[in-house]
Parts: structure tokens; C-alpha cells; sequence
């Protein structure tokens, strides 16, 4: 009886530091396969994952624990289901030559325009995508995004300036539609 | 400091990411350079625009009530088993509103009639066999009282919870739209593995949906045949095997295949 009482504090414990970030996980699902349905299922699976795992979980920031779990069981769905749009090439060099090219006068963002970024935001390869979630979206500090995205603090940074400097070009190149 | 050194700090400067002495310099250089302070303009501008609660997703209506019941049901589960054991304890959860005498009995029966009906006939086929094995299972499931291990009229839950238990991902449709209620899920054990059952319901009658993987059998237009009056659905697609089975009349059974298709 003793064990099942614990095991019960245990699911009452992840309901309390787990379920809270629900909106967190369909939002990061949401934008990693672009489609609501998916995400659900997906956030279901690595909640139940989860929950199998909690046991082990002993730190303080169970938002970016979970995020950690959503974010490898999409990736596993992706990479059998989207696999060709996991494999993108990059060429740093063009890219940053670009970049610099780049007039920022031309990026104008009007209220309204938020169609827009969605668009552009969707059109980024996942790995850039996920960092402009986490961090402007979800608002997770660069030490939260190294944790759930598993590569180090240094390039988290290098990774968001990429990600910005790809997300302007694609908005500079899709001008506002006349409506 | 530099334009080019600025650049390269000018994202960790806009997220409060950098120390108080850098941040310092980053700023006194936008104050001086026009260039940098509008490449500094121009990333606050997208990153309002990212900010727009408009980008936010929130979880659709329900979904957490949804997840809190998958929660529990697994919860319960692994509190029969010992935490980790999940198949284990479906197993045994299966069988454990029956007194151990009568799941005795019951598989005596099975194993009896398995015995009198088992036995291949000249000429039958595997395929005769497999559809004597489906029409057992879809008696079995109507006489245990163990139509489903999962009840749920929402795909998003039954799917899900196949998850882990099987190692492929059955299609999960409802078609409560079109007639065909889904009621839930079931593990079953048929043709030597594990095998998702989908359970439907048509006004009193009910369809188990049985699929599995079939890796490199060709693709099999559907056949119709009748076992110990019940109507029995076959084919193959994109690599899964597929089994219908009711005591619904040919014609509904037929529709709903297409449905199960399309």
C-alpha cells in the first residue's frame, strides 16, 4: 500500500510541475510539424513519456524538461515522417554575405502583418525555427534553450543571429500583400 | 569597440544576455554609429513582431482534460504493474476482473473450439485461417467484456496510447460523422503478434478493425466473406494488413471500409 500511495503522490506530482506547461509544449509541437493534430498526438506521447520518466526528474525547471521531451518526440516523428525537411543545406559563407547586404529600411512590419511572420517563421528549417520559438515565442533564457535543444550556450547565440538574419531575408523577399 | 564586434554581440545585447561592462560598450557604439543602430531597429521590429500573442499557439479547447485522462488510465496501469512494467500490467489488468477459475474456463473453451474448428480443411488457405482467427477474436471480444483496453471516441486519444505497446502506429479514424462511432482501442494477439483492434459501433452492431503490418506484401483489393454469420473484410495496403469484422449487414460493412480507405 505504501508503494501505491508514493506512486500516486508521484502522478499528483507531475500534474502540478508538468501539466502547467502544457501550453508550452502544444506551442513548441505546434510550430515543429505545423499542424494542430500532430501536435496534440505528439504532445500526449511525450507527456506519457514523460510521465514514465518523471521518477529520475529531480531538477527545479520542469517547463524546460518538458520541452526537452516534446522536442525529441517530435524530432523522431519528423525524422520518420518529414525527413526531407529535416536535411537542409547551408551554406554559411553566401548566407552571411547576404546578410550583410541586407538593407534593414527595406523590412517594414506593419500591425496586421503577424500572417506574415507566421509564414516566414514556418518556412525556416526546424533548427532555426525552434530557437526563434523558444526564445521569442516561449521566451526561455539562453541557458533553458541549451538545455532543451542540447548544444552549448555559445551557440544558441550564433544560432538566433542565423535565424534572424534567415527570417528577415524571407520577409524582405515576401513584401506585404495588397489587400 | 567595433562594428563588426558589435555585430556579432548585438543578438546576446538584445536578450539581456550580455554582462553589464559589455552591454555597456555595445551601447555607447550604437549611440555613435547610425549603421548598428538601425541594424539594432530593425531586430527589434521582427522581434515585436514575434512577440504578437497572434504567434502564440495555445492548446485547442479540452485538450487538457483529454490528457489528464490518458494521464490517469496510464497512471493506473503501471500501478498494477510496478511502475515501469506497462505490457505487463496491461496483461494483467485484461484478465483481472475475472476470477481466476473462469479465465480458465474461458480459455478452455477457446482452446476447444480452436480444436474442433482449427483444424485445416483440404485446401483452406492461410488466409481462411487468419479469418477464423479474427472472427474468434471479435466473438472473444464481445463475450469478455474486454471490448477495449482504451475507451475513447477521440482518435487523438486511442492513437496515442498505442503507442509503446505496439511497434507500428495504427491509422485511427472517427467517423462518427459519417455513422461509424469509434469507441476505442484494443491490444490483440492474432497471426503470431501483437495487432491493434479499432472497436466502432453502427447503431447496436459492433466492427472490430483489426490492423497489423504486413512489410512487403503487395497491395490486395478488398474480399468479403461470411464466418459463423459474421461478414469478414479483407485487404492490404501501403504495407498494413486489414481485417473487418461484424455481424452488420454486407453493405454497411462495405461503407464503412471505403470510409476506413478514403
Amino acid at each position: 500500500m505504501g508503494a501505491r500511495a508514493e506512486q500516486e503522490r508521484g502522478v499528483g506530482r507531475f500534474e502540478e510541475s508538468v501539466l502547467p506547461h502544457l501550453d508550452s509544449a502544444y506551442n513548441l509541437a505546434r510550430w515543429l510539424t505545423r499542424n494542430g493534430h500532430d501536435a496534440e498526438d505528439l504532445v500526449q506521447e511525450a507527456l506519457l513519456r514523460a510521465l514514465r520518466a518523471f521518477q529520475g526528474f529531480r531538477g527545479a525547471d520542469g517547463r524546460a524538461w518538458l520541452l526537452t521531451i516534446v522536442r525529441n518526440t517530435c524530432y523522431t516523428w519528423l525524422r520518420a515522417n518529414r525527413q526531407q525537411e529535416l536535411t537542409t543545406e547551408f551554406d554559411e559563407e553566401v548566407h552571411t554575405l547576404e546578410s550583410d547586404v541586407l538593407n534593414p529600411e527595406r523590412l517594414v512590419l506593419r500591425e496586421g502583418d503577424n500572417a506574415r511572420v507566421r509564414q516566414a517563421l514556418e518556412e525556416l528549417p526546424a533548427e532555426f525555427r525552434e530557437v526563434l520559438v523558444l526564445r521569442e515565442i516561449e521566451g526561455l533564457s539562453y541557458k533553458e534553450i541549451s538545455t532543451v535543444v542540447d548544444i552549448p550556450v555559445g551557440t544558441v547565440m550564433s544560432r538566433l543571429a542565423r535565424a534572424r538574419g534567415r527570417l528577415q531575408r524571407g520577409l524582405t523577399a515576401r513584401p506585404s500583400e495588397e489587400r | 569597440m567595433n562594428c563588426q564586434e558589435t555585430r556579432v554581440l548585438l543578438h546576446a545585447f538584445l536578450d539581456d544576455e550580455l554582462d553589464p561592462v559589455r552591454s555597456l560598450s555595445v551601447q555607447s557604439h550604437l549611440d555613435a554609429c547610425p549603421d548598428c543602430a538601425r541594424e539594432h531597429a530593425a531586430q527589434r521590429s521582427l522581434r515585436a513582431a514575434l512577440r504578437d500573442e497572434a504567434l502564440y499557439f495555445r492548446s485547442p479547447e479540452g485538450f487538457e482534460s483529454r490528457v489528464r485522462a490518458a494521464l490517469a488510465s496510464q497512471g493506473a496501469i503501471e500501478r498494477r504493474a510496478g511502475w515501469p512494467s506497462a505490457v505487463g500490467a496491461l496483461l494483467r489488468m485484461r484478465w483481472a476482473w475475472l476470477p481466476a477459475g473462469a479465465a480458465v474456463a474461458l480459455l478452455a473453451v477457446i482452446v476447444i473450439t480452436i480444436g474442433r474448428f482449427g483444424t485445416p480443411a483440404p485446401g483452406s488457405t492461410a488466409d481462411d485461417l487468419l479469418g477464423r482467427e479474427v472472427v474468434a477474436s471479435h466473438v472473444r471480444s464481445l463475450m469478455a467484456n474486454h471490448l477495449t483496453d482504451v475507451p475513447s471516441s477521440d482518435q487523438h486519444t486511442v492513437k496515442p496510447w498505442f503507442n509503446g505497446r505496439l511497434d507500428f502506429s495504427p491509422p485511427v479514424k472517427d467517423l462518427a460523422g459519417e455513422g461509424f462511432a469509434l469507441m476505442g482501442g484494443r491490444l490483440d494477439y492474432l497471426a503470431g503478434r501483437s495487432v491493434a483492434a479499432l472497436v466502432y459501433q453502427r447503431r447496436l452492431h459492433v466492427i472490430n478493425l483489426m490492423i497489423w503490418p504486413a512489410p512487403g506484401e503487395p497491395d490486395r483489393p478488398l474480399t468479403v466473406g461470411t464466418r459463423q454469420g459474421y461478414h469478414l473484410l479483407h485487404w492490404t495496403r501501403d504495407g498494413m494488413s486489414y481485417w473487418a469484422v461484424s455481424d452488420l449487414n454486407e453493405d454497411e460493412m462495405k461503407q464503412f471500409v471505403g470510409l476506413v480507405q478514403r
